[in-house]
């Protein structure tokens, strides 16, 4: 038997979609074979059907060679297949072993035994290096470990099929390298693995096949080894796609931001901003380094008014925004692409349309004396759904429905349209495909050129070093760099970042 | 699929309201009761002649308001359990109004109202302030607020209202919604004015969440409150504003017993219970106004219609008690409907 995975032809049809189309997937032991497809492609599509949650309408699965016919959710577990998902099951109160054997619990004399259970946990983390502590509680770790928790499960559960569902959106650039190498390790103790990715630089790096699907069809399958990202993206996408983010230089203008000694606490009430300066200037785009916890979100929520600043001022333009509303704030010419688009960029549930007014619905032409006026609200939406290339059947439609790069382009519409003087975006392109980062940057890009003050924070270094005019590293809730793109490297970010000192460095 | 889940709205109550009376006919029968027949004497009570159609039709004002109450708490994210007592203070600011005050009807009417409707908002924002402030859970403190709204009404009646028979005086003919107009052409019902009033109180109700901006941010809020200050809204002042409202509609909902069906108010023992059918309305009612109408409608009917299964049929109205359960049983648990209906319709294909 050749392959471990055989799935042949699968058509998966819904009410109105074809979401899955004439799509062959073979995966042979003891491979890491992408799964590579847009948001929305069909990847998660194909993956239930493997796991028997969806029936396809055409198509055979073989699993190890055995021809597999009754489709019942339960059957992937007993077939050996696992799957480590990119939002974690875990219960946060439990241990790590608690967590693992859920559902599973080993039993001694009717009570749970918790003990033989952690020894075997042990054993299990020993084996596969994944240097996991039994006994820790999952609130306690970091969401690397807990990540590893989830593999543990899966291993537990004796899978030797591991699908890892988008795993590195929510890891650390170390915490990236690390599972990198734990994906070798389980593959070359015999497992297979399939990982749903749409990181060109993660399959180059760890796979050994991809299938590539693009809008529910199967592309084809190619060895990693005879291809590049600028050809796996092409048959992502469909076209060629620029990775190199083409702009001209900045042009910058009077200040528009002036951040001076700010210092904001965080819940515990520990400085997590401790005398910051920054400054922003029309026509360019600063980029905001670091590691995650540095103070970058306790920055964001205090110039946007969401959280209270205790010390320094914030001015935008000639006017003092320190501790003022979040409307107030955004009434002076702030527009900010949250980072967690569905906590704070969209109302889900709303339709699309009600979305594009979130900060505007009171304001004429949207309402007149406390009544809304939906013409206007709608006519809105549908213009910028078409300029911003929105894809949603409608602008009544649930913003739920849309799929995760749609709804940002959404909020980008939203706040790019609003004509800010000064616009954020926090992480605008994490979780999304390169199509759409590619429309995301381009959009930062013009937002520059017209004139206007662009603050961008992210933790994908390409990204800060492609797209900023000025890098500020922040490292323990002060700007402790300012770099000049053009002339720093990903490694010495990286020092930087990490509280290393660098002596060319002048901080403005 | 938009449409898919507009039809599962209007079918899953159906199917619920079907399978209920299924099941409580079995309880019958097993219980040694004809279902059948009752079943025709409760439908007789129900349609059977103007003066039953005129009881249902007054049984359904409150609970048209206590189902709104509900629903317009839960459509902002809140769950108001406290409609009895928002109930029960309305009631007792519209007789005292009623009692004690002198007015033309065009006045006293509309007064008598208003001042039941501030009472609940009042005693509805208490609640909405402590959850906005202190972040306390409104389900507690709503359920709480019951009690002290039941033995405080109870306490003032007794100490400044009491009139013979455990109860005040007769409200004013000025602040009277009874209607002799009506009466006469429901063969002598009860049926009085309130019902306007509740139907006036739906279309506000729709009004306010889907045509206006304060409608907008209440949604907003209710589904998002992160976005929601986000986008610069103000969210506790929206969570107070939202149980006043709500609580204005229980607050009416009382004055439609105190100056339409009883003209008075009385040392009650316990609770009426038109505040918690209030829940199983707005739930049966899918939390929207004309669907509030139509559950309160089914309820009142049932209600009323009971009375005729005991005396025709000799079988007693806790039976309704029990088919009005399963009814929401079913709607609550609407997994298990749609459920049924796929295997229905899968069984249908093949």
């Amino acid at each position: 038997m050749e392959y471990v995975i055989d799935m042949r032809n699968i058509r998966k049809e819904f009410p109105g979609i074809v979401a899955n189309d004439d799509i062959t997937l073979q995966v042979k032991k003891g491979e890491i074979h992408a799964l590579l497809g847009e948001n929305g492609a069909g990847k998660s599509t194909l993956m239930n059907v493997l796991f028997g949650l969806y029936e396809p309408e055409q198509g055979e699965i073989f699993v190890k060679g055995n021809k597999v016919v009754n489709n019942d959710p339960n059957i992937a577990n007993s077939l050996g297949i696992g799957m480590v998902h990119q939002h974690f099951m875990l219960v946060d109160k439990f241990t790590v072993t608690e967590n693992i054997i859920l559902g599973k619990e080993p039993t001694k004399g009717g009570k749970v035994d918790l003990q033989t259970a952690a020894k075997e946990v042990q054993a299990l983390s020993d084996q596969y290096g994944l240097r996991v502590d039994p006994y820790a509680k999952i609130e306690d770790i970091s969401v690397g470990m807990q990540q590893r928790v989830e593999i543990l499960k899966t291993l537990y559960r004796g899978a030797d099929i591991l699908i890892f569902d988008e795993p590195t959106a929510v890891l650390t650039p170390q915490e990236i390298i690390e599972l990198i190498q734990i994906m070798k390790k389980l593959v070359n103790e015999g497992k297979s693995i399939i990982l749903i990715t749409h990181k060109l630089k993660e399959i180059m790096e760890v796979c050994d096949r991809c299938t590539v699907i693009r809008r529910g069809r199967g592309v084809g399958t190619v060895e990693v080894s005879d291809s590049n990202p600028d050809s796996l993206a092409a048959m992502m996408v469909g076209r060629e796609v620029n990775f190199k983010v083409e702009k001209i230089d900045a042009d910058p203008k009077e200040a528009v931001l002036k951040i001076k000694d700010l210092v904001v606490h965080d819940s515990r009430k520990v400085p997590a901003v401790n005398g910051l300066n920054l400054t922003v200037h029309a026509g360019e785009i600063v980029g905001i380094a670091g590691v995650d916890g540095n103070g970058q979100s306790e920055l964001l929520e205090a110039i946007t008014g969401l959280h209270k600043v205790h010390e320094g001022s914030i001015h935008l333009r000639d006017k003092e925004i320190t501790n003022k509303s979040p409307r107030s704030v955004t009434e002076n010419g702030l527009s900010h692409i949250p980072q967690d688009r569905h906590k704070h960029g969209l109302v889900l549930d709303f339709s699309v349309g009600e979305n594009m007014v979130l900060q505007t619905y009171y304001q004429k032409p949207y309402s007149k004396s406390g009544i809304l006026n939906f013409k206007p609200i709608f006519d809105k939406a549908k213009k910028l759904i078409e300029e911003y290339d929105v894809r949603t059947p409608d602008a009544y439609t649930p913003a739920r429905a849309l799929s995760g790069g749609n709804q940002q382009k959404a909020i980008i519409a939203r706040e790019v349209d609003r004509d800010p003087d000064f616009l954020i975006a926090a992480q605008p392109t994490r979780g999304l495909d390169v199509g759409a980062i590619e429309f995301i940057h381009s959009k930062l890009i013009e937002q520059r050129d017209n004139g206007k003050a662009v603050l961008l924070v992210s933790f994908e270094l390409d990204e800060i070093i492609n797209v900023s005019d000025r890098i500020a590293v922040m490292y323990e809730g002060k700007i402790v760099a300012i770099v000049n793109p053009k002339e720093t490297t990903e490694q010495e970010l990286g020092l930087l970042m990490a509280g290393g000192k660098r002596g060319t460095v002048h901080a403005e | 699929m938009q449409n898919n889940t507009n039809k599962m709205k209007f079918l899953v109550p159906l199917i619920s309201v079907f399978l209920g009376l299924l099941i409580g006919g079995i309880i019958m029968l097993i219980s040694g009761y004809p279902p059948i027949e009752a079943y025709a004497a409760l439908f007789e009570g129900i349609f059977g002649g103007s003066y039953y159609m005129g009881e249902t039709i007054r049984q359904m004002s409150p609970l048209i308001l206590s189902g709104l109450a509900v629903a317009f708490a839960f459509r902002t994210g809140l769950f108001n359990i406290g409609v009895e007592g928002q109930l029960l203070v309305g009631w007792l600011a519209a007789v005292y109004v009623g009692i004690f005050v002198d007015a033309p009807a065009i006045i006293h009417i509309p007064l008598a109202i208003l001042a039941a409707g501030v009472a609940g908002a009042l005693w509805g924002s208490v609640p909405g302030i402590l959850k906005a402030r202190f972040k306390v859970h409104e389900v507690i403190t709503t359920i709480m607020m019951n009690y002290i709204a039941l033995y405080s009404t109870n306490e003032i009646i007794r100490n400044f209202m009491l009139a013979p028979g455990e109860r005040t005086e007769n409200v004013k003919e000025s602040a009277s919604l009874a209607s002799p107009f009506l009466q006469e052409l429901t063969d002598n019902s009860t049926l009085h004015y309130g019902i306007i009033v509740a139907i006036v109180a739906a279309v506000i109700m729709w009004f306010l969440l889907w045509r206006t901006t304060l409608g907008y941010e209440l949604r907003a809020v209710g589904f998002n409150q992160h976005a929601s200050q986000y986008a610069g809204i103000n969210v506790s002042k929206n969570i107070v504003l939202s149980m006043a409202i709500s609580g204005a509609f229980a607050g009416i909902a009382g004055s439609m017993e105190g100056l339409g069906t009883y003209q008075y108010m009385t040392i009650n023992a316990g609770f009426t219970g038109v505040g918690f059918d209030g829940i199983a309305v707005a739930l049966l009612g899918a939390n929207s106004a004309i669907g509030v109408i139509l559950g309160a409608a089914l309820f009142g009917g049932l209600k009323i219609g009971a009375l005729n299964m005991q005396a025709m049929a000799g079988v007693p109205t806790e039976l309704v008690g029990i088919v009005i359960a399963l009814i929401i049983f079913f709607v609550a648990c609407s997994y298990l409907v749609h459920w049924l209906m796929n295997r229905v319709n899968r069984g249908g294909k093949i």
